[in-house]
């Protein structure tokens, strides 16, 4: 498929798993970037293995969809980085690329001969970001850590749930917060590549990724020594700011108020004017000491309605509402259907399967959904072939010696 | 100037609030010239929301607005006013980039569509953030952050596990779920700036913030078409391994033990019972069978440990542990400290915050820097209006008088 991307023609280089590290390659990828993912049967990513997400395992490397919808775009070499042979070879990649991205544990990388200062020496203008749950400096820097404990060292756990429940643990798609956070950072760092000529080196922090995203709780505390805790749905300012059942099971609508008009019209959407003039609605501060009462009163309105309906007729009158949304709400969501969110990709071994396409649209360079996620090694021989220059003699030799593997 | 990496970059952000500010602000601190439009008057919708100093409401002095506006300068201007739509234009000839959240066909009906801007500056990148999008059926909805959070899949799972049903699922706490749009947009505009760097072209970037949230729960959207699972927050989805979160002595903490040899490490922190020896504890598939059994003693153990001892010593034995951290941990973490996550800010209004939240990403060459605090309301209207476009101070005043700027 014709790749016209805005980032046609950049390589990158990635030793990655999980999904902190893959998905900001992703990202790249469908904005045109050639991704290279070095990988190894030795170790291979426990995405490809098991689905933390549905509990499903896997019996091959190559029929994960979690995995193909975290590295579309990409192509797949197997090295064995256990061996010396293979950091070689990897370090001959790596002159050919114009990114590198690792999120292996701090201090594995330079073990393994593929630190930065090493890689510069080989490359000098390389742009080089390692992803890790701490930072590459600090005592924390060794600890190990995947989206459920940065995301709780980063305080967001704390302010989600209820007050009387345990704080929400976070899964997988906070490690996609971090990896959107790393594109970023690569992205200006090829920008200014482009203007400099110059490489450099980014240390990454998933923890802080997170905290960056709570900027405003921390200056709650630092100025006013003000701890917030989990409050549901409810917004310091803003009421009515939940969510109110509906028909069926578990079925949710959300509905959120900012000011005395939107609060007007849903009142008369709700066919209960009489709420305007009643003393405890009166204005926004008597709202917030009522709210209870308030969400009572809309609870009931809501609870024998099917939530589309809902949507439509607040909507309809200026008021913000939407579903609660589980996965097959989405699937067969008609908005969601008429802009193409869902994608499906035919997987060599998984066959057709749906993954979420690129979320933006960039009328000159489109980003794109160009191919499934690699197969172990699919891309082994081409790429070595290509870029390296290798005979069908030396792969095949690496093979028998386990580099490739 | 060197050591800036976007340096010599111009943008212009005309937003409300949280998603734009914060986009525009992640490349101001790298260095970009941003100019905020905020309304005439009353200002961004930013510096109405907490936190205040003291609590007292004060749009000089909202943390938020503080935190989502360092580096930027600030003009006010109303571009529906024809003196108005003139100024806007005459900023916009001379930017790389325009960012602008206003519902669809705002911008048209004011004549600022981008096939007008693009014919005054061909080099424009103009990025529209929307709740739903420019198409679609919800194109025209309204949605703030409690919406989307729950439109894209994301409430729905939150809090994870919930104990009972009959509560409803909660978005992310704090601003997170207007950050999530924010990091999402800032990658499709740096590979467009990449490309306008190769080719001096510019171009249209759409965005829909629900997509851009479903674009990082992009596991969990499709569960329901690869798998027929629909997940919960309640029920089977929390019970699938026997860590996670759990009470402990003064708090919360979080284990995760994605591999097999964490596990063993976490049995061995709990004092290598000899139960987890046995059979029916061996191995991910065999726990998740027997999660209550395996959990009770657990608990027992995590009663008579505080949060810091179970992260601690865990972390030493390379058990993936963490504590729930607040607030007040997180500002007061050696961790976050040590890599200088906070730093100084001066502001006219405030003063001097010594614990300032700063970025996740540590570049070797060009520094994430706050060179100025976030604008005061039209602070840099004299700068921009007269030093850069020409305008004199008496037309300045004038200008105000129409309620123009």
């Amino acid at each position: 498929m014709v790749n016209n991307g805005p980032l046609n023609g950049v390589r990158v280089t990635e030793f990655t798993s999980a999904w902190a590290g893959p998905y900001a390659t992703c990202l790249l990828g469908f904005l045109g970037a050639e991704i290279i993912k070095v990988e190894s049967m030795q170790r291979p990513d426990h995405s490809r293995l098991l689905s933390f997400t549905t509990g499903k395992k896997f019996e091959t490397v190559n029929e994960s969809e979690i995995f193909n919808n975290l590295n579309l775009n990409k192509r797949s070499v197997s090295l064995n980085l256990k061996k010396p042979k293979a950091i070689e070879i990897a370090k001959k990649l790596v002159r050919v690329s114009d990114v590198v991205i690792e999120n292996m544990r701090p201090g594995v990388v330079p073990r393994l001969g593929l630190g930065y200062d090493v890689l510069r020496e080989i490359k000098p203008d390389i742009i080089y970001l390692s992803s890790s749950a701490c930072g590459q400096t600090g005592p924390d820097r060794e600890y190990i850590g995947y989206a459920p404990t940065f995301a709780a060292l980063a305080g967001l756990p704390h302010i989600t749930g209820y007050e009387d429940w345990p704080p929400s643990n976070f899964m997988g798609s906070i490690d996609l917060r971090s990896a959107s956070t790393a594109a970023f950072a690569i992205l200006s760092a090829l920008y200014y590549h482009q203007q400099t000529g110059e490489g450099q080196y980014i240390d990454l922090a998933s923890q802080e990724a997170i905290a960056a995203f709570a900027g405003d709780i921390f200056l709650d505390y630092v100025m006013n020594r003000n701890v917030q805790i989990r409050k549901g749905n409810k917004d310091a300012v803003m009421v009515p700011h939940n969510c109110y059942p509906c028909l069926g099971d578990d079925n949710w609508i959300s509905i959120a108020v900012t000011n005395q008009e939107e609060w007007e019209c849903l009142c008369r959407a709700m066919g209960k004017p009489e709420l305007m003039d009643d003393d405890r609605f009166s204005d926004l501060s008597k709202r917030k000491a009522n709210e209870e009462a308030l969400d009572m009163i809309i609870n009931e309105w809501t609870k024998n309605q099917d939530y589309y309906d809902v949507m439509r007729n607040l909507q309809d009158a200026g008021v913000a509402a939407a579903p609660s949304m589980t996965s097959e709400a989405l699937f067969n969501d008609p908005h969601l259907k008429e802009r193409g969110v869902f994608r499906q990709t035919d997987h060599p071994v998984i066959g057709k399967n749906w993954v979420i396409g690129p979320p933006w649209e960039l009328s000159e360079t489109p980003a794109a959904l160009r191919s499934h996620g690699p197969l172990l090694g699919e891309h082994t021989d081409e790429i070595f072939q290509d870029y390296l220059g290798m005979s069908v003699e030396e792969i095949q030799a690496l093979r028998e010696e386990q580099v490739i593997y | 100037m060197a050591g800036k990496a976007l340096n010599g970059i111009k943008i212009l952000e005309y937003c409300d609030t949280v998603s734009g500010a914060y986009c525009t602000k992640l490349m101001a601190d790298l260095g970009a010239e941003v100019i905020k439009i905020e309304a005439p008057g009353i200002g961004d919708g930013a510096r109405r929301k907490p936190p205040f100093p003291n609590n007292i409401p004060d749009p000089e002095k909202s943390g938020l607005f503080l935190y989502i506006n360092t580096n930027k300068y600030g003009v006010t201007l109303d571009p529906s006013k024809p003196l108005g739509n003139k100024i806007f234009k005459e900023l916009v000839k001379d930017v790389d980039i325009l960012v602008e959240d206003k519902p669809p066909g705002e911008m048209a009906k004011m004549g600022l569509d981008y096939d007008v801007l693009n014919k005054l500056n061909p080099g424009l990148i103009m990025t529209s953030i929307t709740p739903f999008g420019r198409s679609g059926p919800y194109k025209d909805y309204k949605a703030y952050q409690l919406n989307i959070s729950h439109v894209s899949g994301q409430g729905y799972l939150l809090p994870m596990p919930a104990l009972k049903s009959d509560r409803p699922p909660v978005k992310v706490g704090g601003n997170s779920g207007n950050f999530d749009p924010a990091i999402v947009a800032s990658v499709a505009i740096m590979a467009a700036l990449f490309w306008k760097g190769k080719t001096g072209k510019g171009q249209f970037i759409e965005m829909s913030k629900q997509e851009a949230l479903m674009s990082m729960q992009r596991v969990e959207s499709v569960t329901f078409p690869d798998s027929g699972i629909n997940m919960t927050r309640v029920g089977m989805a929390q019970k699938r391994s026997p860590d996670g979160v759990m009470p402990c002595k003064d708090g919360y903490v979080v284990v995760v033990t994605p591999e097999e040899h964490q596990w063993e490490s976490f049995m061995k922190l709990i004092g290598d019972p000899d139960w987890a020896k046995e059979e029916w504890c061996k191995d991910w598939i065999n726990r998740s069978g027997n999660v209550d059994r395996i959990q009770e003693p657990i608990l027992e153990w995590m009663k008579e440990h505080t949060k810091e001892e179970i992260f601690r010593k865990g972390q030493a034995m390379s058990v993936p542990a963490a504590p729930m951290n607040a607030s007040k941990d997180v500002v007061e973490s050696p961790q976050f400290n040590a890599r200088n996550f906070f730093v100084e800010m001066e502001h006219p209004a405030v003063g001097k915050i010594d614990k300032f939240p700063s970025s996740p990403y540590r570049f070797s060459k060009t520094p994430w820097k706050i060179e100025r605090p976030a604008p005061l309301l039209g602070e840099h209207n004299e700068v921009i209006y007269c030093e850069r476009l020409g305008y004199t101070k008496e037309d300045l005043e004038k200008f105000k008088a129409s309620e123009t700027i």
